[in-house]
């Protein structure tokens, strides 16, 4: 088995050997580590999108956008995810991301995970019929579990949710009365001792 | 008092760098501490008439189990070489998280020897190998098999039973990775692991030379005497492997760098010292020069600083001696300015080591903090402006941009990963070929190359914006950012120019380790000795810790 710090290592120089710069390296070296720490196929991925690399053409998505559309060539997964890394805090405002004709898209997923991070949104990135709810890059979830490399992709959405509760103000209330169970009710004489405090809270 | 850290900008030179000195910070010393109270054990020795086998040492507290693995192997003469290209060793060691099975055993056997070529597990902690001093491991055999103790000078000169040429964690070939131990609260210093490694490995040195000696002559041998083991430690022989470690962990550079610093400043503040303290420490300082005194090296690089440390370490003394009085408010501040002003670097960061010596208080809480989570601070903050960038770029690298790289003395090497090793290397960059492949270690100039880029933009841009023009200096943006919140992450000096001189590098990673001794053999490699003088595996409960001068 090989160790984390090896796939960093060693993604990190491949990717420099195909001629990314040093600092996109030290990116998509993280990036792989990351993919394979939660299961997902970075390595083949990596290894299957160089050797197309070297045959075919990509183009290069910079400027995000609400609608992003590659005329001619797939957009490189890599230089697309960097780019959103980038530019997250200013994407956020935005809702929702459509980027057509990418390329490996499994490479541009850890890009969105470490952007939910920065951000501190969750992200439900969409391709396909495969989805993926970003958590904070704490974890990933998603419906698929099948080993197929998905090369390209049509069409690619991003969604930032908002911060909210995943549940009512009704089951909330619900819960806490429950937890007061577990609570004192403070006689007279447990009101003035057993805070620390003085009987005033005037200085 | 309030006294201020020292400025990065100087202390991050390498020239100073390159001065430090091995203090109770240093990770050989805070390990002995950790594992004091660990129950030592020799599980296996199963080693035939010439030393060759396996042998089992162990560590063990409640659940908790590290167990060394040693396999001993016969090498030819011819075969037997420090150099990074050797492919056979006297003796192959990896540490194992817990209790190895027979099974593991068998698959270490097979792998362990090969070192770089094996393949190691998530259960193995570290990885190393050492080969035999031939100045005198035979000696030694030859001495306590005819029933007599070797000569103690001899045996101080070279300093050690074996000599390791590279000691690996972290996830390399298979290891575990870090993230898999961290939380445990005993290795919470950095190398804690290495160093038990290289702690356990002394131990096996010892037993190894004994049973040679005795089954060469089992009536007449005796045992190597323990006072003569203490004596010995570990011997490590380091070339440029160990240099781009601390420009790659810049965080970690730093909280090694900063916890020196911090325990000088509150030292320096401390308005009134205990007379006992201030024994203590004139203690420590009086024994250490049998230390200085011992240092051997043929380097004449390394000579003229030991005959510099000496110079001003009996000046200082002279002044403690006859000028100098601990009754006096901020004395370590009075001492510290005097330094300053009439020693140099070796001599004042030889006693800023020894300053620490009295005050655990000060130094324990530190050692806790020299570890560093770095993925933590890995992400570039890309909505700051540019404007916030030249900034930090004028604050932390005000030296760094005064270095004009168009000059060829400042631009003459480069670093690249050798082929045949995968180690790093050092070449000219106008006499050898590869310079295409250069690693990014040349952080100054590209320091230098981001600061005139920012200088060329009219208005100030998010860096966001900045890289997507500039893509190809995003490793040094990062870093820039990373030493705005720590300022002793970087080094201030640049690391390609003709004048570099790596064995600094290594000489302040080593003196974090807590070796002694350093013995330049080029400008690119040394040899050091570790664990000389410490407690034995069974005087480790009631050992002194400041064995280290004893």
């Amino acid at each position: 088995m090989k160790s984390l710090s090896e796939i960093d290592t060693v993604s990190k120089r491949a990717s420099r050997a195909v001629g990314f710069s040093w600092g996109i390296c030290e990116e998509i070296g993280k990036n792989i580590r990351l993919l394979e720490l939660f299961g997902l196929k970075g390595i083949k991925n990596l290894i299957s999108y160089y050797k197309e690399k070297k045959k075919s053409k990509f183009n290069n998505l910079h400027d995000i956008k609400k609608k992003n559309k590659s005329l001619k060539y797939d957009f490189c997964p890599i230089i697309a995810g960097v780019s959103f890394l980038d530019q997250a805090d200013s994407l956020k405002s935005i809702g929702e991301i459509k980027i057509e004709k990418l390329a490996y898209p499994i490479l541009f997923l850890p890009f969105i995970s470490r952007a939910s991070e920065i951000i501190g949104k969750k992200i439900i990135l969409k391709f396909d019929k495969q989805e993926f709810y970003l958590n904070l890059n704490q974890n990933i979830f998603s419906n698929i579990l099948e080993d197929k490399m998905i090369k390209k992709t049509k069409l690619v959405s991003i969604k930032f949710i908002k911060n909210a509760d995943s549940f009512s103000n009704k089951e909330w209330k619900h819960l806490y009365k429950l937890s007061e169970n577990i609570f004192v009710e403070e006689n007279e004489n447990l009101k003035n001792k057993s805070a620390g405090a003085g009987l005033t809270d005037n200085d | 008092m309030n006294i201020s850290l020292r400025n990065p900008n100087q202390i991050m030179k390498l020239s100073k760098l390159g001065s430090f000195h091995q203090s109770k910070l240093s990770f050989l010393r805070s390990f002995l501490k950790e594992f004091k109270n660990w129950d030592y054990k020799r599980n296996l020795f199963k080693l035939d008439k010439s030393g060759f086998g396996t042998a089992i040492y162990s560590f063990k507290k409640e659940k908790r189990v590290y167990s060394l693995i040693c396999f001993a192997n016969k090498i030819n003469e011819n075969e037997r070489s420090d150099r990074v290209i050797a492919t056979k060793w006297d003796a192959a060691f990896t540490l194992f998280d817990g209790t190895p099975s027979n099974k593991d055993i068998k698959r270490l056997k097979n792998q362990v020897p090969k070192q770089e070529v094996g393949r190691l597990s998530y259960k193995e902690l570290t990885l190393s190998r050492a080969n035999k001093s031939i100045r005198i491991f035979e000696y030694v055999v030859n001495c306590l098999s005819n029933g007599r103790q070797p000569d103690i000078n001899l045996l101080s000169k070279v300093g050690y039973l074996y000599r390791t040429t590279a000691v690996y964690g972290s996830g390399k070939f298979g290891l575990a990775d870090r993230f898999r131990i961290k939380n445990r609260k005993e290795i919470c210093g950095p190398f804690r692991l290495e160093m038990m490694l290289v702690y356990l490995v002394r131990q096996f040195t010892f037993d190894q030379v004994n049973h040679v000696a005795k089954k060469r002559n089992p009536k007449k041998s005796v045992i190597l005497d323990p006072k003569i083991c203490r004596r010995l430690g570990i011997g490590n022989s380091t070339g440029l492997g160990m240099a781009p470690f601390i420009v790659n962990h810049p965080t970690l550079l730093n909280n090694w760098i900063y916890a020196r610093e911090k325990a000088l400043k509150s030292i320096r503040e401390m308005k009134k010292v205990k007379k006992k303290d201030a024994d203590y420490f004139c203690d420590c300082l009086k024994k250490s020069l049998k230390n200085v005194k011992t240092w051997n090296t043929e380097s004449n690089f390394q000579l003229k600083k030991i005959k510099t440390l000496r110079r001003d370490l009996n000046k200082f003394i002279s002044y403690l001696e006859n000028s100098f009085k601990f009754t006096v408010n901020f004395p370590f501040n009075c001492i510290y300015l005097w330094l300053e002003k009439n020693t140099n670097d070796e001599c004042l960061e030889y006693i800023v080591s020894m300053m620490m010596e009295p005050f655990d208080h000060i130094v324990d809480p530190l050692i806790r903090k020299m570890s560093s989570d770095e993925d933590q601070y890995f992400n570039i903050p890309t909505q700051r402006t540019t404007n916030d960038l030249k900034k930090i770029l004028e604050k932390r690298y005000s030296r760094i941009l005064n270095i004009d790289f168009s000059k060829k003395e400042n631009n003459q090497n480069f670093w690249f990963i050798s082929k045949n090793k995968e180690e790093p290397r050092l070449a000219d960059r106008f006499e050898n070929s590869g310079s295409e492949l250069e690693q990014p270690l040349a952080i100054a100039r590209d320091i230098k190359k981001l600061y005139e880029k920012l200088n060329l933009l009219k208005f100030s841009i998010p860096v966001a914006k900045f890289l997507l023009i500039f893509s190809e200096l995003r490793h040094v943006i990062r870093r820039a950012f990373i030493v705005e919140k720590f300022p002793y992450a970087e080094i201030q000096d640049n690391t390609i120019s003709k004048d570099t001189v790596p064995i600094d590098m290594l000489r302040l990673k080593l003196s974090f380790f807590g070796a002694l001794k350093f013995d330049p053999k080029s400008d690119k490699w040394l040899r050091i000795c570790m664990f000389q003088g410490a407690p034995l595996p069974e005087q480790l409960k009631t050992f002194d810790d400041n064995w280290v001068y004893n």
